[in-house]
C-alpha cells in the first residue's frame, strides 16, 4: 500500500542560497512526462509505465518555448522523460526543434528500431545543428544492469546502441554512479571495452551521480537532514549548477531543473519570461549537484 | 503479482510529490498555484532587461581596414613564425592572438619573442589564466579519463617550463578586446564573452544564440577561439561570428595546415576569409621528439587528426573525425 501522507515542505527558503539565472543556455523538455516503459529502481523521478504525475508534451505546446527560448538566446534544446519516444510526435518534435537549435534526446534506448534510426540519422545529417542521443546504462553487464533497469533490458539496451550505430548515429553512453565501482577509472574502462565490443569506434560516455529522490530514495535511503545547502555555503559562484543556466519545461509549466519536476515549489511559472528571477536552493538534490558538481548536460 | 509487476503498476491515480505518493489531483492542485505568472508587460520587461546591453568600458582600438586574428598558439613556435611571415604578406595593419599559448608543443618560451617581434597584441585564455594563477590544471574541463591524462601531461608540461616572468606577463594579459574594422566593431574573447572555457561550436552555436550574445554586447561581430576548430557564420542581423581557429594543431580534418583569421573593411562591410597555413611541421615533430612529448601529440601533427580531447566534441564535429 502506497504511503498517502503529505509530503514535507520544503525547509523555509530563508536559510537556503539562491541561485540566480546567468542566462539561459539550456531549455529542457519532459516531453513525454513522467510515462516510462521501464521502472528503473534508481530513477529519481519515479518515472514509470503508470507514473502520470506529467503528461506528454504535444508539439503544438512546445513551440511557443522554442519560440520563446530562441529569443532569450537558448544554446540547445534537451529532451527526456520518462522515455521521449513514447511521446507519438517525438520525430516531428525534434525536426521543429532543429530550426532553432541542436537537440539532444535522452533514451533508454529500447524504441530505437533500425527504421527509427535511419530516419533519425538523416534528419541529423540534414541538419547544420547538432542532433545528439544519450543512452542509458547502468552496468556494464545484464547481472549488473538489469536489477536496476529491469530484466532482459541489457541485451535490448545494446541492441539500440547498436542500431543508432549502424545508421550513423553515436551515441554518448550515460551510466550512474549506482554501483560505486562504475565512475572509477577501471570502471569507465570497462564501458568502453564493452562499447568496443560492439565495434563501435568512436565511444562517448558520461558519468552521472545518483539523486536519492523518487524511486532511488527507496534503493538506497533518503538524504540525511544534515545534506542541504545553507546560506553559509558560498563558493565563488554557482555558475557549475545548470539552474543557473538552464530551464525545465512540462506540461504544467516551467520548471527550474530537470531534477526537481516531482517538486511543486520547482515550478516556477508559465512562460520563461515568469522563469527569469533566482531560485532559493531548497531540496537536498540542490546539495547532490552541488557536492557532486552535477551538470545534466553532455 | 510479483515485485516487478508491482513496480510497473504502482502509480494508478497516484503522483509522485517528493518521497510521497500522492492522489493526482493533489499534486496537479499544488503545480497550479506555485511560481509566479506575470502579466505580458512584465514578460516583456523581464525579456527586455535579461538580454539587455551589458556594460563593458574595453576601449575600442582602430579603426584598421585590415587585420589578422589567430588562436591557440599551444607551444607551436614553428606555426606562430610561418603565421608572422604570412600576415606580413598580407599586409595587415594589425595581429590579435586570442590566447592558449601553451599546450601540447615543445618549449613554450620560444613563443613569446616571435609574439613581441611580430608585434602581436594578445588576450588572456584558460592556459594563461591557469599558469598566472598557479592552477594545477588547464581548466578545460575534462571527464575522459584519457583526454585528462594528456591534458595533464601537456599542462604539467607547459608549466614547469615557463618562466616566472612569462607566467606574470599572462597574467597581464586583458580578458577581452574591442577592434573597429572599417566600422565594425568586433569584440575578441577567448571562449565566448560570458566565460573563458566555453566552447562555441558551429554545430551548437544557434543563430538566435549568436544575436543574443552581440545585442548584450553591442559587437557588430565576434571572435573566439578554443575549440581548436574554425567556423564562420554571417547572422540573419547581417552581423558575424567568427571561430578564428588555431595555429597550434590541425583542425581536426586530415590535413596538416593550421588556420587564422582576415579581416578586411570593404565599404560599409568587411570580407572574412579564413586562412589555411601551412608551416614546417616536420620541424616540431623533431622537436617534439627530442622534448619526449607523447607520440599521440606527434600523430596529430603529422597526420591532422584529433588523437585527444575528442569527448568535448559535438556529435556533428566527432562524426567527422577519424577517432
Amino acid at each position: 500500500m502506497p504511503d498517502l501522507s503529505p509530503a514535507t515542505p520544503a525547509e523555509a527558503s530563508s536559510t537556503a542560497p539562491w541561485v540566480e539565472l546567468r542566462s539561459l543556455d539550456t531549455l529542457w523538455f519532459q516531453v513525454s512526462g513522467t510515462v516510462c516503459n521501464l521502472a528503473c529502481t534508481h530513477c529519481f523521478v519515479s518515472s514509470s509505465p503508470t507514473n502520470h504525475t506529467h503528461e506528454a508534451l504535444s508539439l503544438a505546446e512546445i513551440v511557443p518555448y522554442l519560440e520563446e527560448g530562441s529569443a532569450l538566446g537558448v544554446k540547445e534544446y534537451y529532451f527526456t522523460g520518462g522515455e521521449p519516444f513514447l511521446n507519438p510526435e517525438m520525430e516531428q518534435i525534434l525536426e521543429k526543434t532543429l530550426e532553432y537549435g541542436p537537440a539532444t534526446v535522452l533514451t533508454n534506448g529500447l524504441l530505437l528500431n533500425p527504421d527509427r534510426c535511419r530516419k533519425l540519422a538523416r534528419m541529423a545529417r540534414d541538419c547544420r545543428y547538432s542532433l545528439d542521443f544519450r543512452v542509458s546504462l547502468d552496468g556494464y553487464s545484464a547481472a549488473t544492469n538489469d536489477p536496476i533497469r529491469g530484466a532482459g533490458t541489457f541485451e535490448r539496451i545494446l541492441a539500440g546502441i547498436s542500431n543508432l550505430f549502424k545508421a550513423g548515429l553515436n551515441p554518448v553512453i550515460t551510466v550512474t554512479e549506482v554501483y560505486d565501482d562504475n565512475g572509477s577509472i577501471e570502471g569507465k574502462t570497462r564501458f568502453f571495452a564493452l562499447l568496443a565490443e560492439l565495434g563501435i569506434e568512436k565511444p562517448r560516455l558520461k558519468m552521472l551521480p545518483v539523486f536519492r529522490i523518487g524511486a532511488e530514495a527507496e534503493r538506497t535511503g533518503a538524504y540525511e537532514s544534515w545534506q542541504r545547502l545553507r546560506t553559509s555555503d558560498k563558493p565563488g559562484s554557482w555558475d557549475h549548477l545548470q539552474c543557473s543556466s538552464c530551464r525545465m519545461v512540462t506540461d504544467q509549466g516551467v520548471w527550474v531543473c530537470p531534477i526537481l519536476v516531482n517538486e511543486p515549489d520547482g515550478k516556477m511559472g508559465a512562460e520563461l519570461a515568469d522563469t527569469l528571477n533566482a531560485f532559493a536552493m531548497t531540496h537536498s538534490a540542490c546539495w547532490t549537484c552541488h557536492v557532486y558538481g552535477v551538470s545534466c548536460k553532455t | 503479482m510479483d515485485r516487478d509487476d508491482e513496480k510497473l503498476t504502482a502509480h494508478r491515480g497516484l503522483a509522485t510529490w517528493g518521497e510521497k505518493l500522492v492522489p493526482l489531483g493533489r499534486f496537479h492542485e499544488a503545480t497550479a498555484h506555485a511560481g509566479r505568472v506575470l502579466d505580458g508587460a512584465d514578460r516583456e520587461r523581464e525579456r527586455r532587461a535579461f538580454a539587455a546591453r551589458r556594460p563593458d568600458s574595453t576601449t575600442v582600438e582602430g579603426p584598421y581596414t585590415r587585420v589578422a586574428v589567430f588562436g591557440g598558439v599551444y607551444n607551436n613556435h614553428c606555426a606562430l613564425e610561418a603565421l608572422l611571415q604570412a600576415v606580413r604578406d598580407d599586409a595587415v595593419e594589425a595581429v590579435y592572438c586570442l590566447g592558449d599559448l601553451g599546450g601540447f608543443g615543445p618549449s613554450p618560451e620560444r613563443v613569446r619573442p616571435l609574439l613581441e617581434q611580430g608585434g602581436v597584441l594578445a588576450i588572456q585564455g584558460n592556459y594563461e589564466e591557469s599558469l598566472a594563477a598557479g592552477h594545477d590544471d588547464c581548466n578545460c574541463g575534462y571527464t575522459d579519463p584519457r583526454d585528462n591524462h594528456f591534458a595533464e601531461i601537456s599542462y604539467s608540461y607547459t608549466a614547469a617550463r615557463t618562466s616566472a616572468e612569462f607566467k606574470r606577463w599572462m597574467g597581464d594579459l586583458p580578458p577581452r578586446r574591442r577592434v573597429w574594422v572599417g566600422n565594425r566593431e568586433f569584440l575578441l574573447v577567448h571562449g565566448s564573452p560570458r566565460r573563458v572555457n566555453e566552447f562555441l561550436f558551429a554545430s551548437t552555436s544557434p543563430d538566435p544564440f549568436l544575436e543574443v550574445l552581440l545585442d548584450q554586447e553591442g559587437a557588430d561581430g565576434l571572435l573566439f577561439t578554443h575549440t581548436g576548430l574554425h567556423w564562420h557564420r554571417r547572422l540573419p542581423s547581417g552581423r558575424d561570428a567568427i571561430n578564428a581557429g588555431v595555429i597550434g594543431r590541425p583542425a581536426n580534418d586530415g590535413r596538416t595546415s593550421v588556420w587564422y583569421t582576415l579581416i578586411e573593411a570593404s565599404g560599409d562591410d568587411v570580407s572574412i576569409t579564413l586562412k589555411p597555413l601551412d608551416y614546417d611541421y616536420q620541424k616540431l615533430i623533431i622537436e617534439m621528439r627530442a622534448e619526449e612529448l607523447p607520440e599521440e601529440f606527434i600523430e596529430t601533427i603529422a597526420t591532422g587528426w584529433w588523437t585527444t580531447c575528442l569527448e568535448i566534441l559535438p556529435a556533428k564535429e566527432r562524426a567527422l573525425s577519424r577517432y
